[in-house]
């Protein structure tokens, strides 16, 4: 890995042959078919392709939000696959995170209310909760907007509170799907920003994306293409440090 | 003009075709109300008939004078021939035309198959009279060492011509079974209207009511030969030159009572139920409109861009809301026509006015005005609960309704504050609740309601003397078929609600129990919330409808002092209810929790 400072070898998530597939017979669709990857501890992955080439489905399954029709995904070294659907949302509240393009937050409850809630379903005390959901609402720059609901917020800082929520629990990785999506170019460097600081402190990402910008960002940069990876290429140094001027919104 | 209704039907019957099980529901819904509402329209004033028929087939008196003494627990007072001399003078009396009797009559008791019940027996001629000349039915009339039987009585005797009955200790064959008019038939009778005989205790009902007693014709010697237990009342029957006015005659003689009396008597057999039935049809309307509420509702939110798509092509506020109404006007309409037909099925099972009377009941007609009646009340329901949703989705502007922007729902702070502090699937039903306040509300209604339903029905079998019973009573045996359906109604219609309920809750909390499971919630605490969801408004409600149902009982059952039922009972009743809600509502949020949460956010 190029990126040596923060990330190490040892890989975080790995899946081998990951097939994904909808429908049957005629009409079957391999929405993902027969994917190999691993994601180091500290690594930042984006994987580009087009409109419905499969790369929110394998999101998707990364995070255990679907199961795959074949192959296996380790997470830390323990596997996945068969695990029970308890045991699968033990894993989505403890060593994953979710970013998602429409946000998703709960429009009536305000943003640190809906940044503690991950906790509060992992179990932790109200007081542990809000006060971690605080903290984090500070660490992505909106401890002023603790008690706004959604609806009095800009999408950039919508998406700030979304992955705020997402870190809530110290997820091992965290997975974005199309995190800038619905931004304009403002609060896209506000996100990308962030997304920039997480990789600093260590954190693992995954994001899917459409936008060249975001994968700048990366450690590494995989192409999707009709359910399989077509590219996948190294990103010498990452945008560390030179976000701006690499996304053309700041001077040399 | 015409263009547009063309449209408006074509589009309603498109969008009830697209979604059959709904459009059923709404149906069934309405329908039971209807039902219900018909039996209670038909069952009124259907008595009058039979005993027409049978006061003409057995020349049935306009008066009937009684000298027995005063009725009640006490010693036997005798008969004086003075008292005998007075009650035959009025056979003289001005505006009487016909008479019988007076006719020996003794209080006594029958014995049959292990069974003791209490008996009237009146002796009579074996000539026949001009005026009350009971008409037999089956076999003949008496004889000596012969009894024949009132019909109802018989019935509930379970005797047939032939066998043997202990009447007042002897033995008699029965020669015959009969019907009158004098007297109403069991399980009423004379102590119904005026009681000659001093009536031992043990006879009397729970809280010195007027027991059941039967009647039977014998020889006037037999009567003598079986006095020596009682005394002797005696009965005479008047015809008036105008039966209408028996009521001015009974005012200037003391002792005497009318046709019309007997009339009420019988017509107080059906009262009960007619009494019943209105509130049955009461609270089975609620429940039909609490249904009808979520229903419409839940469709108004799925057609949230359907409206956009109408609107986007040019169709109007009216158009739109136009299509909501006819949708559920069309489908009211259609119950009304079920309730109509199974109501007109059902009434005559409960109206046939037993053994006592000739000719047939008359089945409860199903008048115009009934028709009427019930298509506007079900109209009413329809129209009631579609139109506030009607006029949100005129006004829903196009742009969002075509987003099908998800309504943001009320911000409940203290709620929020106090869901963090419970475990999982509790936070989850509660800020479930919290987004859907209403729907919440009609739930508790519904289940109130429902309960309320069940408690009435309880105090009532406690208030009646069941325990006094030795043979099957007719009334008590109509009360309780009517009981049974009414409770089946509102269980069935009680179930259907908290299905819909349930239903629409996992369908509305489609997308935040998606988010909940992304961020960790496992689909069984999803579950479990969505479950507790329903729970919690029926708690209360359950809670409400106990005291609500024994207090609704004593408003209807005016007179009588306050029943409770058996602690037992009402335990049972509010936990089988919490129990159905949970087994109903676990269905629909299980199988709302099974699709993987990915798709939904997707689609969402």
């Amino acid at each position: 890995m190029t990126s040596a400072v923060m990330t190490s070898t040892r890989p975080v998530l790995r899946a081998s042959g990951l097939c994904k597939t909808f429908g049957s017979g005629a009409a079957v669709v391999r929405a993902v078919d027969g994917v190999d990857l691993d994601v180091a501890t500290g690594e930042t992955v984006a994987i580009m392709g087009p409109s419905g080439c499969g790369k929110s489905t394998l999101l998707h399954l990364l995070g255990g939000l679907e199961r795959p029709s074949a192959g296996a995904i380790d997470l830390a070294g323990d596997p996945v696959n068969g695990i029970s659907e308890r045991a699968l949302a033990h894993l989505r509240r403890t060593a994953v995170g979710f970013v998602f393009q429409g946000f998703y937050l709960m429009d009536e409850l305000t943003a640190i209310e809906n940044v503690e809630l991950p906790g509060l379903l992992a179990g932790r005390s109200p007081r542990a909760a809000r006060a971690r959901a605080r903290e984090l609402l500070e660490q992505v720059g909106l401890a002023d907007r603790t008690g706004f609901l959604p609806s009095a917020l800009s999408g950039g800082q919508r998406q700030r509170v979304a992955i705020a929520r997402a870190l809530i629990n110290r997820p091992m990785i965290v997975l974005a799907d199309e995190p800038t999506g619905n931004l304009d170019s403002t609060a896209t460097v506000e996100v990308l920003r962030l997304f920039e600081s997480l990789h600093e402190s260590g954190q693992t990402l995954v994001i899917v994306t459409h936008d060249q910008r975001v994968a700048a960002t990366a450690d590494r940069l995989i192409s999707m293409r009709d359910g399989v990876f077509v590219d996948e290429m190294r990103m010498t140094g990452g945008s560390r440090g030179n976000l701006g001027k690499l996304i053309g919104l700041e001077g040399e | 003009m015409k263009g547009q209704v063309v449209l408006v039907s074509r589009l309603a019957a498109r969008d009830l075709r697209r979604r059959p099980v709904e459009a059923l529901m709404v149906l069934l819904v309405i329908a039971a109300a209807a039902t219900t509402l018909t039996v209670a329209l038909a069952l009124s004033g259907v008595t009058n008939q039979p005993y027409q028929q049978t006061r003409l087939a057995t020349a049935g008196p306009d008066v009937i004078a009684v000298e027995g003494g005063v009725g009640g627990p006490g010693p036997a007072q005798p008969v004086s021939s003075a008292q005998l001399a007075a009650t035959a003078s009025l056979t003289t009396a001005p505006g009487v035309t016909a008479h019988s009797g007076p006719y020996p009559t003794v209080y006594s008791v029958i014995r049959l198959r292990g069974h003791t019940v209490d008996v009237v027996a009146e002796g009579r001629d074996r000539a026949p009279a001009s005026v009350d000349q009971p008409k037999v039915t089956q076999g003949g009339w008496i004889r000596p060492g012969a009894v024949v039987i009132e019909r109802g009585f018989a019935d509930a005797l379970g005797v047939h011509v032939g066998d043997n009955v202990r009447l007042g200790g002897r033995s008699f064959r029965v020669a015959g079974i009969a019907v009158t008019a004098a007297v109403p038939p069991y399980p009423s009778s004379l102590c119904h209207i005026i009681c000659p005989f001093p009536v031992p205790t043990r006879t009397l009902g729970r809280g010195g009511g007027v027991p059941n007693m039967g009647l039977v014709w014998l020889t006037r010697s037999a009567v003598a030969g079986l006095a020596g237990s009682g005394n002797i009342a005696y009965l005479l029957n008047l015809k008036l030159a105008n039966p209408a006015q028996a009521p001015a005659f009974v005012a200037q003689h003391p002792g005497t009572f009318t046709w019309q009396s007997i009339q009420s008597a019988i017509n107080a057999l059906i009262g009960i139920e007619q009494v019943a039935l209105a509130f049955g049809g009461w609270l089975i309307g609620l429940l039909a409109l609490a249904g009808l509420g979520v229903l419409v509702g839940r469709r108004m939110t799925e057609q949230s861009k359907r409206v956009g798509l109408l609107k986007a092509v040019g169709a109007t506020p009216m158009t739109v809301a136009g299509v909501l109404l006819f949708e559920h006007i069309a489908l009211a309409l259609a119950a009304a026509a079920v309730g109509l037909v199974a109501g007109s099925l059902i009434a005559p099972l409960l109206t046939g006015t037993g053994a006592g009377l000739v000719g047939t009941p008359g089945a409860p007609s199903i008048s115009v005005s009934t028709v009427i009646i019930i298509a506007v009340i079900a109209l009413a329901v329809a129209t009631v609960s579609s139109v506030v949703p009607a006029i949100r989705a005129a006004r829903t502007s196009t742009v969002s309704a075509l987003a099908d922007a998800p309504r943001v729902p009320p911000r409940r702070p203290m709620l929020t504050a106090v869901s963090a502090r419970l475990p999982v699937p509790l936070l989850l039903a509660l800020r479930q609740l919290s987004r859907r306040p209403r729907r919440a509300l009609l739930n508790a209604i519904s289940i109130a309601v429902t309960v309320t339903g069940l408690v009435a029905i309880l105090a009532s079998h406690a208030h009646i003397p069941i325990a006094n019973l030795t043979i099957s009573n007719l009334k008590v045996d109509r009360f309780n078929e009517l009981t049974v359906i009414i409770t089946v109604m509102l269980v069935i219609l009680a179930a259907v609600n908290t299905t819909f309920i349930a239903r629409a809750t996992a369908a509305d909390g489609r997308f935040s129990s998606a988010l909940e499971r992304a961020l960790g919630a496992t689909a069984g605490q999803v579950t479990a919330g969505l479950s507790m969801a329903a729970l919690l408004p029926a708690l209360p409600g359950a809670i409400i409808g106990i005291p609500l149902g024994i207090e609704v009982y004593h408003l209807l059952a005016s007179g009588t002092p306050l029943t409770v039922p058996p602690a037992w009972q009402l335990a049972g009743v509010f936990l089988a209810t919490l129990l159905a809600v949970t087994v109903l509502t676990a269905i629909p949020s299980r199988l709302g929790a099974r699709r993987p949460p990915a798709r939904i956010l997707q689609t969402e």
